[in-house]
């Protein structure tokens, strides 16, 4: 079903009913045709729909407005806004988030390294050193301190090193920690969670491809 | 122009006042000019090591404070001419003391020694950082023990802050049978982990005790295997290359004889 109006295009798919609106006339016109739309009863009160602003970017002030007309004068719910198009800020912090961070550095005790994105140590991380990303960790080296990946919520990150013995790995809220017990650690490892278990495990670096085969294609990063 | 080298650890009590008392008197003895500094404020105790506690009359925190001349605070070794102490305050305010005053101190003395040593406080706060503003390198001491080679690290990891030539390690109070049992860290896991070279190891002897008791550092005694781990120290530091002394224990007349014929 397609019902085409001046400013608005409503398509039904299997995901629901998404609103098209147009990309060319101003804001105010979109507002006022929305609101002569919602009068006549174009869409069912109580249903939920996508609002896709195609080559128009909305600011969080315009996208309130658009919500409490439907949300709050006519009880639709906005499941989110699409666009085709995002702002510079966005740009970046995506692109932050997506590129590979490469350090030269041994990173020792005390010392802590954030960064957005993948990071790629080229030396070791010793005991007492916290590493954070937003993406996974790979250590070409030894792995004995602390590696969060995925920080908050990459549950899909790994972390992975020539040398694997640290003393906790943490992987979006999941935390795992060495046994208390000396262990010898051990060569090319990573260390992933579980989706079945919900747990951080380890294998062999080998079956990396097969556990994690997007690993490394970002548009599995969504936007 | 003499260079100077701060000698720390992070962690208290893995031999750091020793290390400079002995690293000192092994390079006096190679006709070095040195002089020793100690910043520990307030725990004075390189000048008890060398047992020059009775002639201490100024100290370092009267001469940054201008209170005296920094040649009327030199204590000259009783032992050699070429071996100089400028003495840590024991009570005075610590807080006198800034990274630049000791980096002037330094500078006023490089050239008028070969060596500068600075014996530096435990911890990483402000003892450290004055200890450190005067150097031009930097030599890192540890035990063997997890506690100690984490807090290396940690200093190690700061130093590299820190704009210095080099940063080498000394591993003090090896005991060879807890390291053959795999109960104390291998000197090969510690060079690794720490990633930074070895400039010397150092056994674990009585002798070192004794000496310190008696205010004459280990280094003058020619036979014990701790003197001579400082003695090679002292020779690395002057640019020679010698061999890590090997561990093994000495098995006595009627090994070497059995290892003579061929039986062992």
């Amino acid at each position: 079903m397609t019902e085409t109006n001046l400013y608005l295009t409503m398509k039904g798919t299997t995901e629901g009913i998404i609103v098209y609106l147009d990309d060319q006339c101003s804001f105010e016109q979109l507002l006022e045709e929305l609101h002569k739309q919602l009068e006549s009863d174009a869409i069912h009160q109580r249903t939920s729909i996508k609002v896709h602003t195609q080559n128009r970017l909305l600011d969080t002030q315009q996208q309130d407005e658009i919500r409490h007309l439907l949300n709050d004068q006519h009880s639709i719910g906005i499941k989110s806004f699409e666009s085709n198009v995002i702002s510079k800020e966005e740009a970046k912090s995506w692109y932050d988030h997506i590129t590979l961070k490469p350090r030269v550095k041994t990173i020792r005790s005390g010392q802590e390294l954030h960064e957005n994105g993948d990071i790629f140590i080229i030396g070791d991380v010793n005991p007492g050193a916290t590493v954070t990303a937003s993406g996974s960790v790979f250590v070409l080296g030894q792995l004995r301190g602390i590696v969060h990946a995925g920080f908050p919520d990459g549950a899909n990150e790994v972390v992975a090193a020539s040398y694997m013995n640290p003393s906790q790995i943490r992987i979006a809220d999941q935390l795992s920690r060495a046994p208390d017990y000396e262990v010898e650690g051990s060569q090319r490892e990573f260390a992933f969670i579980n989706q079945e278990t919900g747990q951080i495990e380890l294998d062999d670096l080998h079956n990396l491809q097969k556990i994690r085969p997007n690993l490394t294609d970002i548009s599995e990063r969504g936007l | 122009m003499g260079e100077s080298i701060v000698i720390t650890s992070g962690k208290g009590g893995v031999g750091k006042t020793t290390t400079t008392a002995n690293i000192g008197t092994a390079l006096a003895l190679q006709d070095k000019k040195v002089c020793l500094i100690d910043t520990d404020i307030g725990l004075r105790n390189l000048d008890v090591i060398l047992g020059l506690e009775n002639r201490i009359i100024f100290d370092i925190v009267d001469v940054i404070e201008g209170q005296c001349k920094l040649q009327a605070a030199l204590v000259k070794d009783k032992r050699f001419d070429c071996l100089h102490l400028l003495p840590a305050a024991q009570s005075s305010d610590k807080n006198e003391v800034t990274p630049e005053g000791i980096q002037s101190l330094v500078e006023q003395l490089k050239p008028d020694y070969d060596y500068i040593l600075i014996d530096c406080p435990a911890g990483i706060e402000q003892g450290y950082k004055n200890a450190v503003a005067g150097a031009d390198k930097a030599v890192v001491v540890t035990t063997p023990e997890k506690s100690s080679v984490r807090d290396a690290d940690r200093i190690i990891g700061l130093l590299e802050q820190e704009n210095l030539e080099s940063t080498h390690l000394v591993i003090n109070r090896i005991r060879k049978h807890m390291m053959d049992n795999g109960d104390m860290l291998a000197v090969d896991d510690i060079v690794s982990t720490l990633s930074i070279d070895l400039l010397g190891v150092i056994m674990d002897d009585e002798d070192v005790i004794r000496a310190s008791h008696h205010g004459n550092p280990v280094a003058f005694q020619p036979d014990t295997k701790a003197s001579i781990g400082y003695r090679n120290i002292a020779r690395r530091i002057l640019g020679e290359s010698v061999p890590l002394m090997s561990f093994d224990e000495d098995k006595g007349f009627l090994f070497k004889m059995k290892k003579l014929l061929g039986m062992k």
